[in-house]
Formats: C-alpha cells, sequence, structure tokens
C-alpha cells in the first residue's frame, strides 16, 4: 500500500470486503462463513439502493427531508425512532436465528467460523441493547409521553432531532460493518484486556466502540429532554400523581439514563484512549487493571436493565387498566415501586461479576440488594393483576402481550433470584442459564411491552388500526417461540454448557439445543407475522381507520386528539383535575370540549442539526475506526462549526394562525358526529372509527 | 410548580436575572433547569474518574508516582487563576443583571475569558514539564489514570472559553438579545461548575497525591 | 437578513423600553427593593471569594509548611474541599433551602448519593479485590 492510500482510505483495504477471504483461501469454512457474510451484506446494499429507488420513483425525497428528516415535531421523531428500532430488530433476530441454528448443529463443530460466531453474538447482543430496546422505548415516550401529560413538543425540539440523528448514526455504523467488516468479537460487554490492542488489533472493537459511544450520547440526550419536560411542560392541573403511569415510569427511565449512562462513556472512551494513544487504564502490563473496566460497565449495565424494563412496565400499566376498563389498581404503591427500583437499581451492579474474587461479605450485601428489588417489582406484578380482577378484560392484541409478560416475567425473575444468590451463581455464571434469565426478563419484559406498545398507539400515529388477526399469530408466536427457544437454555446452563460455545461435543446437549433451534424458527415466524401485519394493515388502512382517535375507550389525554394527531398536538392546553383525566371527561358526558376562542400557536421551525450531528457522527465514527484521520478531523470540524452557527440562530419558530386550528378542530368535531359509537365488544372490528360509546350509556361494566 | 407566571416563583439554578430582563428569565426556566441536568450527569462522569484515579494510584508499573511529578507551585497558581476567573464571571453576570452597560460586561467577560486561558497555558505547561521528566500517559497505569482525569477537565475549560467567544460573536450580530443572555447564564453555570471540579482535583490530585 | 436584524433591534428596544416603563411605574419601595437584591448579589459574591480563598490557602498552607502526619493532613484537604464546595454552590451557583430552588436541591442531592453509591461502591469493591489478589496495586 503506498503512503498516500493509506492517508487517504487509513486501514481500510480490500481485505474488509466479506468475501475477500473465501476468493483468497477458499475452504470449505471461509466459503460457508464468506457465503453468509456476504449475502448479508448484499442485503444491506441492496436494501438501500431499493429503498432509495424506490423514494426516487414515487418522488418522495422532498416529503423525507422535510418532513421527516429536518422535523422536530417529538411524534415524527419518535416514529423514526421506531422505524430504527424495528429494521435493527429483524437484523438481530436473523443473527440469533443462525445462532440457534449452529448451536442446534454445533455437535462436533457446526457450520460456522468461531470469528464469525463472535462476530454474530456480539453484534446480536449491542444491536439488541443499544439499538433496538434502546431506540424503541425513545421512540415510544417521545411519542406518547408529551400527549399524556397535555404538552405540545417536548422542552428542546432541536436537541431531540440531535439525539435522533446520534442513535441513527450508531446504527447506521453498525450496518457499514456488515459491508466492510469485521466486527467486534468481544460480545456486547466488550471486556478488556480481550479487546485491547494487543489481543484484538483490527478494526472491529472500535467499531463497536464508537457505535456503542454514539448510542450513549445520545440516550444521555434524550433523558435530559424527557426529564425536564415532564418536570416543566405539564398541562395546567397535572399534578405529578396524576401523571399517567408510563409517564413515572418514562420518568423514572430518564432520570437512570442521565445518571446511568456515563459510567459507559467512562468505559468505553478510557478503552478508547488505551487502543488510539497507548494508555494502560485497562491493559494486562504496566500497571493497568482491567477489573476497572468490568466494575466502570456493570455501573453503567445495571441501570441500563431497568432504563430498558421501566418503560415497559409503563406501557403495561396503560394496557392492564385500559383492557380491563378499570382505574389502574394501588397506582400510589406502582410509583413508589417505581422509584425504589431506579434508586435501588444503582446499588446492585456487583452481582454481574460476583465471581470476580471480591470477599464474601461485599458478594453478600450485592446479592442482598439484588434480590430487595424483587421487593417492588412483586408490588407491580400483584398491582397489575388485582387491575384485571373482577374487570371486564378483552384480550386484545396488547393485552395478550401483557398476560404473557405476566406469566413469564414472574418465571425470569424467580431465576433471577437464584442467580442473585452468589454461592448458587458461582455455579452457573457464564453458562446459558444466564442467557436464559435475562433473555426471559428482557423479551416478556421489554421486548413484549414494546410490541404491546406499538400496537397499542399505532393508530395514534398513523390514523389506522393494526391488523388484529395477524397481530395475535405475531403475539401467539412470540409466546410459544420465546418458551421454545430459552426454557431449554435454562436446562443446557444446568448441564454444564458455557454461553458463547460456537462448538461442543457431548452429545447431552443435543436434544435441547435442536428444540431451542425450533423456537427460533417459531419466532422467526412471529417476526414474519409482524411484516404480514404492518402489510396488511397498510393495504386495509381505509376499512382500519380510526380519525376519532379513541379507538380502545382509552384513559388519559393521547385519547383526547384525532388519529394522526396535528402538529400542535392541542389546541388549548387541557386543564386536568384528576387522574385518568380524558376518562374523567368521558365520565362527565363532555369530551373534546372546544375552547370559546382559540389562540395561535408557536411552532418550532425545522432545522437541518440532527442530520448534519447524525451524519458527522457517522463520518467520525467510521474514519476513527478505520485510522482515516482526515475524515475524523474534518467531520468534528462541521460538527463544532454547526453548533456555533446553531447559536447565532434566531426566529426559529413560526405561528400557526387561530383560524386555521378552528378550521381543523372544526372538521373534526364534525365527523365525530358522522360516527356511529361502537362497543368495546366490536373494537378490533372494522366498525371502529375510533368513537366509543360514551361510558355513561353503559360501557362500564 | 408548573405556573408560567414570570417572577420570583419561576427561579432556576445560578444566577436568575429577574423581572427586567423578563423574556430572557422566563426563557431560562427550562435552558437552565436542563443545563443543570446535564451537568449533573456529568458530574457522575468526574466522580467515576475520581474514583478510578484513586484505585490506579498504585499502578505505578515502577515509573514515577504523584510525589515523584506533580508540584505543588502550578496547582496554587491554577486555582488561583480559575477562582479568580469564577469571580470575575459572577461580577459579569451581576452587570448583565443590573444593566450596568455594555462595555462593562464584555470586560468582565474578557478578563473571564484571560483568566480561562491563562490557566490553560499554565496546565499545558505543567503537562508539558510533566511528560519531558518521563511522566508520559503510555507508561503506566496512574499515569494514564492522572491523563484521563486532570486533561479532560482541561477540555472543558477549553470548550467553555470556545462558547464564551461563539457569545461574543452573537452579541456582534444580535447585540445582547435573549438568546445570548440565556447563553451567558447557562455558560456561567458551567463555569462555576468547572471551578468546583476543580477543587476536587487539587484537594484529591495535587495536595492529596503531595502529602 | 434584513428581518432578522430588525427583529433583534425590536427585541433590544422593547427590553429597554420594559426596563424603562419597570422603572417609571415601580419607582419608591420596589426601587429600593431592587437596590437591596443588588447589595446582596454583590455581597454573595465578594463573601464567595473570600470564603474561597480561605479555603484554598488553608489546605496548600498545611500541605506545604505544617508538618503532620499524612492522615491528619487528608482529613483537613478533604474537609475544606467539602466546605468550599458548599461555599461554591450557596453563594456563586445561588442554591439555597429556600423554596425557590428547591427542584435543583434535590437534584444535588441526589447526584451527590448516585455518586458516593458509585464511587464509593467502586472503592470497596476495588480495594478489596487488591487485598485479596493484587497486593502490588495497592498504593
Amino acid at each position: 500500500m503506498t503512503d498516500e492510500s493509506s492517508f487517504l482510505l487509513g486501514r481500510l483495504g480490500w481485505d474488509a470486503l466479506p468475501f475477500w477471504d473465501m476468493i483468497q483461501n477458499p475452504t470449505r469454512e471461509s466459503i460457508i462463513n464468506g457465503i453468509i457474510a456476504s449475502g448479508a451484506a448484499g442485503m444491506v446494499v441492496l436494501g438501500a439502493l431499493a429503498a432509495a429507488a424506490l423514494i426516487t420513483w414515487y418522488g418522495k425525497w422532498k416529503v423525507l427531508w422535510c418532513d421527516w428528516l429536518t422535523s422536530v415535531d417529538h411524534k415524527k421523531i419518535g416514529i423514526m425512532f421506531i422505524v430504527i428500532a424495528l429494521l435493527m430488530l429483524l437484523r438481530a433476530v436473523i443473527e440469533a436465528a443462525f445462532m440457534r441454528a449452529q448451536q442446534a448443529f454445533g455437535l462436533g463443530g457446526g457450520f460456522l467460523s468461531p470469528e464469525h460466531y463472535g462476530q454474530l453474538f456480539t453484534t446480536h447482543g449491542t444491536i439488541m441493547i443499544f439499538f433496538m430496546a434502546m431506540p424503541f422505548l425513545t421512540g415510544l415516550i417521545n411519542f406518547v409521553m408529551p400527549l399524556q401529560i397535555g404538552a405540545r413538543d417536548l422542552s428542546f425540539p432541536v436537541l431531540n432531532s440531535v439525539s435522533f440523528g446520534l442513535t441513527a448514526a450508531g446504527a447506521a455504523l453498525m450496518m457499514i460493518s456488515l459491508v466492510l467488516a469485521p466486527f467486534s468479537t468481544g460480545g456486547w460487554t466488550g471486556y478488556p484486556p480481550f479487546t485491547e490492542l494487543q489481543a484484538n488489533p483490527g478494526p472491529g472493537v472500535d467499531y463497536w466502540i464508537w457505535g456503542v459511544t454514539l448510542s450513549t450520547l445520545s440516550s444521555t440526550f434524550s433523558g435530559i429532554n424527557f426529564a425536564v419536560t415532564i418536570y416543566k411542560k405539564r398541562a395546567p392541573g397535572m399534578t405529578l400523581m396524576r401523571m399517567p403511569l408510563f409517564c413515572w415510569t418514562a420518568l423514572c427511565t430518564s432520570i437512570l439514563m442521565i445518571f446511568g449512562m456515563p459510567p459507559l462513556t467512562v468505559a468505553t472512551g478510557l478503552l478508547a484512549l488505551d487502543r488510539y494513544l497507548d494508555f494502560h487504564m485497562f491493559t494486562a502490563d504496566l500497571g493497568g487493571n482491567m477489573m476497572n473496566y468490568i466494575n466502570l460497565f456493570w455501573a453503567f449495565g445495571h441501570p441500563e436493565v431497568y432504563i430498558l424494563i421501566l418503560p415497559a412496565f409503563g406501557v403495561f400499566s396503560e394496557v392492564f387498566s385500559t383492557f380491563s376498563g378499570k382505574r389502574l389498581y394501588g397506582y400510589t404503591a406502582l410509583v413508589i415501586a417505581t422509584m425504589a427500583i431506579a434508586v435501588l437499581s444503582f446499588t446492585v451492579w456487583l452481582h454481574h461479576f460476583f465471581t470476580m474474587g471480591q470477599s464474601a461479605h461485599i458478594n453478600a450485601v450485592f446479592g442482598i440488594a439484588t434480590m430487595l428489588i424483587g421487593i417492588p417489582t412483586g408490588v407491580k406484578i400483584f398491582d397489575w393483576m388485582l387491575t384485571m380482577y373482577r374487570g371486564r378484560v378483552r384480550l386484545t392484541v396488547p393485552m395478550v402481550y401483557a398476560v404473557g409478560f405476566l406469566i413469564l416475567f414472574s418465571i425470569g425473575g424467580l431465576s433471577g433470584i437464584i442467580l442473585a444468590t452468589p454461592s448458587i451463581d458461582y455455579q452457573i455464571h457464564n453458562s446459558l442459564f444466564l442467557v436464559a434469565h435475562f433473555h426471559n426478563m428482557l423479551i416478556p419484559g421489554l421486548l413484549f411491552g414494546m410490541l404491546a406498545g406499538y400496537t397499542y398507539w399505532f393508530s395514534k400515529a398513523f390514523g389506522f388500526q393494526l391488523d388484529a388477526r395477524w397481530g395475535y399469530r405475531a403475539a401467539w408466536s412470540w409466546i410459544v417461540g420465546f418458551m421454545l427457544a430459552f426454557f431449554p437454555l435454562y436446562a443446557l446452563g444446568l448441564l454444564g454448557m458455557p454461553r458463547r460455545t460456537v462448538a461442543f461435543f457431548d452429545p447431552v446437549y443435543l436434544p435441547w439445543t435442536i428444540a431451542a433451534g425450533l423456537g427460533a424458527l417459531i419466532i422467526l415466524y412471529a417476526i414474519v407475522c409482524l411484516m404480514a401485519q404492518l402489510w396488511v394493515s397498510i393495504k386495509r388502512r381505509d376499512a382500519l381507520a380510526t380519525p376519532g382517535g379513541d379507538p380502545w375507550d382509552g384513559r388519559s389525554l393521547e385519547w383526547d386528539t384525532p388519529s394522526p394527531v396535528p402538529e400542535y398536538n392541542f389546541p388549548v392546553l387541557p386543564q386536568v383535575n384528576s387522574h385518568d383525566a380524558f376518562y374523567r371527561q368521558k365520565c362527565d358526558g363532555a369530551p373534546h370540549e372546544s375552547p370559546a376562542r382559540y389562540e395561535p400557536i408557536t411552532i418550532p421551525k425545522n432545522t437541518a442539526m440532527g442530520v448534519i450531528i447524525g451524519v458527522s457522527g457517522t463520518a467520525v465514527g467510521f474514519g476513527l475506526t478505520w485510522h482515516m484521520w482526515w475524515l475524523a478531523l474534518a467531520f468534528s470540524a462541521v460538527a463544532l462549526v454547526a453548533m456555533i452557527a446553531r447559536g447565532f440562530a434566531r426566529n426559529t419558530t413560526w405561528t400557526l394562525d387561530a383560524e386555521a386550528i378552528e378550521r381543523q378542530q372544526r372538521a373534526w368535531a364534525h365527523q365525530l358526529e358522522q360516527f356511529e359509537p361502537i362497543t368495546r365488544q366490536w373494537e378490533q372490528s372494522e366498525a371502529n372509527r375510533g368513537v366509543p360509546v360514551p361510558p355513561n350509556e353503559g360501557a362500564i361494566q | 410548580m408548573t405556573t408560567h407566571t414570570a417572577g420570583a416563583s419561576t427561579r432556576h439554578p445560578g444566577l436568575n436575572l429577574g423581572e427586567p430582563h423578563e423574556e430572557a428569565h422566563s426563557a431560562n426556566e427550562e435552558l437552565v433547569f436542563g443545563f443543570w441536568v446535564f451537568m449533573m450527569s456529568d458530574f457522575i462522569i468526574f466522580g467515576l474518574l475520581f474514583a478510578t484515579y484513586v484505585t490506579m494510584l498504585g499502578g505505578t508499573a515502577g515509573g514515577p508516582g504523584p510525589s515523584d511529578l506533580l508540584e505543588m507551585k502550578g496547582a496554587f497558581i491554577e486555582t488561583m487563576l480559575l477562582l479568580a476567573s469564577s469571580f470575575t464571571f459572577g461580577m459579569a453576570s451581576l452587570s448583565l443583571k443590573y444593566h450596568q452597560g455594555t462595555a462593562k460586561l464584555i470586560g468582565w467577560l474578557v478578563v473571564t475569558l484571560l483568566l480561562g486561558l491563562g490557566f490553560l497555558a499554565h496546565e499545558l505547561k505543567d503537562f508539558h514539564t510533566m511528560i519531558s521528566e518521563g511522566g508520559y500517559p503510555s507508561r503506566s497505569g496512574y499515569l494514564s489514570a492522572f491523563f484521563s482525569l486532570v486533561p479532560l477537565h482541561g477540555l472543558h475549560v477549553a470548550g467553555a472559553c470556545l462558547w464564551m467567544l461563539a457569545i461574543f460573536g452573537q452579541m456582534a450580530v444580535h447585540r445582547i438579545d435573549t438568546q445570548v443572555k440565556t447563553g451567558l447564564t447557562r455558560l456561567a453555570i458551567l463555569w462555576h461548575f468547572l471551578d468546583i471540579v476543580w477543587i476536587v482535583i487539587f484537594s484529591l490530585v495535587y495536595l492529596g497525591g503531595l502529602t | 437578513m434584513r428581518a432578522h436584524e430588525s427583529n433583534a433591534q425590536d427585541t433590544q428596544t422593547l427590553d429597554q423600553n420594559t426596563d424603562q416603563n419597570t422603572q417609571a411605574q415601580q419607582r419608591g419601595h420596589d426601587d429600593e427593593d431592587l437596590a437591596r437584591e443588588r447589595q446582596r448579589d454583590f455581597r454573595s459574591y465578594g463573601w464567595g471569594l473570600f470564603l474561597s480563598l480561605v479555603l484554598t490557602l488553608i489546605p496548600f498552607g498545611v500541605a506545604a509548611f505544617v508538618p503532620l502526619p499524612s492522615i491528619a493532613h487528608w482529613i483537613i484537604i478533604g474537609e475544606c474541599a467539602v466546605v468550599q464546595i458548599i461555599v461554591h454552590f450557596r453563594f456563586f451557583l445561588h442554591i439555597s433551602f429556600s423554596r425557590n430552588t428547591r427542584e435543583d436541591l434535590q437534584l444535588i442531592l441526589f447526584t451527590v448519593l448516585i455518586i458516593t453509591i458509585l464511587a464509593g461502591g467502586t472503592l470497596w469493591i476495588l480495594f478489596d479485590l487488591y487485598y485479596r489478589m493484587m497486593p502490588g496495586m495497592a498504593p
């Protein structure tokens, strides 16, 4: 390589292409792995090209730019977050299926190379946590929370767009790493010294560091934005104790994001210093101490678990209450339990490394703290069950996810209590028992919650419901597939099979790995059902339309708006007098009350800041990964100049005049009168236009 | 708690500009609170770096330790520069609040900026001396910890100086309008915050290491 | 660009107008209030500077000139640092126990709690590890 090309391309060469090794040394193993990797890379490239072609064909570039990418509307940013989450979910589930297939055929070898398998479990974990779960919950909070507290937007709409740009940049790096490989093989936790320069000089770990760092920054900013919004922008009368529980969980998650993300920034930052500037923070020699990394990483990692789970708890609280037709049982207890979980989650991080070698009394303290978290969580489980008790429970699609969650999550929690006992943990740590445990928490807990929320609020975002039939298929396949895929892993763990193993030689494992592989197939079918559901629903969007805005006979303020929600959310900020504010209005017989006079509304203007920061973030991360220093420097400068220039911007808002608002609201009110109100029995049918029968006409119990 | 009336009820951390600056004052409520939360997040970063630094004190790997490299005189001068700059920034905030004229405001800010730059120059000189005496970060775990903690504070100060220059630019274009005022309020919080972090640095890293 | 400028000037003149108006209307005891507040603000920074200077000079002086066992040094340095941090919060950042800044105070106290847990836990865990496995790393 000449000097010039190495200045321009850094260490990027032909060997980064996924099929290069296959051509250079064609062995059976390298050909199989090369074909799989090239197929994945091909899908990324073709997918991107096809998307670009379709947008050009339909002439939608301007719409994409003006209505979406540069928009600072919290609802659109929320939707874009969820789009990223769903795309990344698809990729990570496919990777999971490859891993299950490898282990189902893994007796004596399997078909994947250890290197390839290592990349698969690393990207699967990294994507599921940072680019599926985080964007999904951030998107949901973004979309729902301001509507529920009766606000017009988040406190800092432009910062919100920047947060989105940073997450998109991280996700882009993950996708680029499929084409210009390899990715890290260090697992989603990236423990040194394996991830240090001596053991891992390639670009893989650097991809991981910058992808994760971008996502961390994004989450910190989102957390600040959400917390300030909840503190400062609630509608008049919306006291903290009148907020829907989803907003409480959003608040606690944001607090955890604000205080729990910095440890990860420190950990990845120091690892980057080790790799780029030859520091010795975590190296095995010259006074470095890798245990510091493990400590820092889990000081983030444990709050992170609750960042993931709390919003799902919030979604389930809304779902149980709505579909039982009852006020949430034990609201105050649930709020206190949520707060207790948030604070306790900072006191348990050591349970991720009981076996590192510290004294037994330290392990005992953290073990007990861990078990303590079971108490508020148990309170929640009972509150949800008591919400259903004596309610008119309707088993809609979100409710199927919620009921599945209730049972499966409790089982996962019990296996967590087992793992929290240090002496037992010494036996089963780092085995598939652990893998089964955390998937048991995160799939029924987080993912079911997110999918329930996606189904529950979809009509609010797009104005039509998701098709119920495919929804049921997806929900049941998720539940069954999950059980078949992960319960065998408990047994495998107890039989002594370590996690992250590419192959094994004990035939006792085989029946269990095959069963788990079949479970993975059912989960793949669930994913297909989700895609079919979306496709069918878009096709039938006119039949499924719910412009009335209240398809589930909802209780909180977001159902007080038309679907899809206008840019300003509320023509006048609602006055709140009680918990379940919108339901109270309906009981009083006066929902959607129109004001005497409409006022003009100030709305923030679109800005390209999010796009600029996103593109610069991708370029800087890519440049640093491949040592293209000019690229990293140039785009750091672009980001800095953009931020300074933004400080000079004035007139960053525009005003929507009162007549336009009045016209829209009148049109909607007129529409509402046309629709036939439906009873809850028909809420998942085409008869549902988003107008329920008023409660005082017999819709309650 | 959520009433949006201006005045004493909508106060925020840092110096409140008060009713004479009504527009800036109410715009500050969310902006400054948000910035304050961001600062708290930053505190966690520094808190963990401090803890990590202490755990790395023994990792000198036979190289120079704190008492071989750090010197009290430099730390004292830097402390004084930063403390003085905190005070002068306070004076600048007050001349903004009480309308003592643009000249006075800019004067105090320029003094603050010079003190900040003086701090940076002195710190860089100290680092240079350390490195020339064999105290470079790749020498040992201890020195890595030092150079991941103290320069990060310096980087924050440099960022704050850059921000002040940007605000000078905004003043030149837009005069002292609401955004300039809210910007200055937030910058003041950052500046005082950095002084607080420095208190821990000189106490823990310098004085703690030298006794 | 022209719109920008005129707008900026508008806000400027508006600002001055309101200033003049408020001053004109509220002559009398409001003026006194303002003067008192102003005096209080200036005094706050003065006190802050004075106390910080004292609290800086004590630890530096003790460390440089007073021969004491190092434990005593560390206690003095640590206490001065904690008090000086409180002084900065009180006099430079104007955080107090009064109702108006309660939210910020809560936030600071919560941050202190989290830092105590995380930093304290880190030290506890790692020094225990050093004691058991890596005596060379203990300073």
